[in-house]
């Protein structure tokens, strides 16, 4: 956290973390024709970076990867701790802060024309495009999968993904109406 | 407070100070790395293993904690089965056993005020760079303390929407949860600038 972060700015960061992991509790959502249930977990990281900002947004999601890293049970099912860092899936969890930034840089750029639309896309190209970018290529190297046979098994992920994507653009849109988020913000 | 993976006890692990627990982690995940004999590994499981038996915590509660990873393993055993190599696939998931043990043995034997601590104190070289580590102190303080309260919060707004019969309906619960934690933002942060905390 940086010189230029204000009080202000921590109080977000500190209750947007908080809020990710209330966003958690939302029971996984299991959809007939898909293979996995769908947590919320991504949805965080999506939100984060729509709603705060990118620095404050990425801030926020790498405080609540700290929070799980302390031994804080807060990712889907209750899981956290050490162990989910020497994990093979760790990759993914340390790129959430990163695709947060990105979706709120997107964000911020565009601030005047944001959309339901938008948001969708910029909430796929940060929570799904970069988490993946970095998650999968980890995945291989740990794991000893080809960079392929690790795409393959982490496709199953992508149909959830894009609903969570939407989800927190109809979220992203329904809250930058009703609430002043960037005016105040900056 | 009673939140968090921590186990109170009185195993030697507990007695270790959290930052030698955290160096020696990275440095056998590093060997483990650097050294693919799967001799070595074959050896770390029981003994990590043993280790995580250590911790002293309810045997229950630890084979519950596992299953998760246990699950995410055998997939990726089942992966190298059909596209890779037996052995490539027993390293691999050896590896990944041994660490996952000795990280969950030192979260269950380490209070996160300790890794906090751990954390402010691993921070502080990085003060010429502009990282301050008070205020990450005070941002870890400040979102434990909230988790709580967010999370209650969520379960009045969950009863609320279930009573209009939105129960399942993750916008009717989320943005509601997303509005009012902006507002208690807002107002916490007033309050701390009004008390004159910032200089």
């Amino acid at each position: 956290m940086t010189k230029d972060v204000s009080t202000r700015d921590i109080v977000y960061i500190a209750l947007f973390a908080a809020l990710m992991a209330a966003i958690n509790l939302v029971p996984a959502i299991q959809i007939g024709f898909l293979p996995v249930p769908i947590t919320a977990q991504t949805l965080g990281v999506m939100l984060a970076g729509s709603l705060i900002g990118a620095k404050r947004g990425a801030l926020a999601i790498l405080l609540f990867v700290l929070l799980v890293a302390l031994g804080l049970p807060l990712l889907a099912g209750g899981h956290g701790g050490l162990s989910v860092f020497f994990g093979p899936t760790a990759g993914f969890i340390i790129a959430w802060p990163i695709g947060a930034f990105v979706t709120g840089w997107l964000t911020e750029l565009n601030w005047r024309r944001m959309n339901t639309v938008w948001f969708f896309v910029f909430s796929a190209i940060g929570g799904i495009g970069i988490v993946y970018l970095i998650g999968i290529p980890w995945l291989a190297m740990v794991a000893k999968l080809s960079l392929w046979d690790a795409t393959k098994g982490s496709m199953i992920f992508v149909p959830g993904d894009l609903i969570k994507a939407a989800v927190a653009a109809v979220i992203a849109e329904t809250v930058r109406r009703s609430y002043p988020l960037m005016q105040t913000a900056r | 407070m009673t939140i968090g993976l921590y186990h109170p006890g009185h195993s030697p692990l507990h007695r270790a100070s959290a930052g030698a627990k955290v160096l020696a982690l990275v440095a056998i995940s590093l060997v483990l790395f650097l050294v693919p004999s799967t001799l070595v590994v074959f050896l770390s499981v029981p003994v990590a293993f043993a280790i995580y038996l250590s911790t002293g915590a309810p045997f229950r509660q630890l084979m519950a904690q596992l299953r998760g990873p246990a699950i995410l393993l055998g997939l990726i055993f089942v992966f190298h089965l059909l596209f890779g190599s037996i052995d490539e696939g027993i390293l691999a998931v050896a590896r990944f056993a041994t660490l996952i043990l000795l990280a969950s043995a030192v979260t269950l034997s380490t209070p996160i005020s300790e890794m906090a601590e751990l954390v402010e104190w691993l921070l502080r070289p990085l003060r010429p760079l502009g990282v301050n580590p008070e205020k990450v102190g005070l941002a870890i303080a400040l979102a434990i303390r909230f988790v709580p309260l967010i999370a209650e919060e969520f379960r009045h707004i969950r009863e609320a929407q279930a009573a209009r019969g939105l129960a399942a309906n993750p916008l009717a619960l989320i943005v509601p949860l997303v509005i009012r934690t902006l507002k208690s933002a807002d107002e916490l942060a007033d309050a701390i600038e009004a008390r004159g905390y910032e200089r």
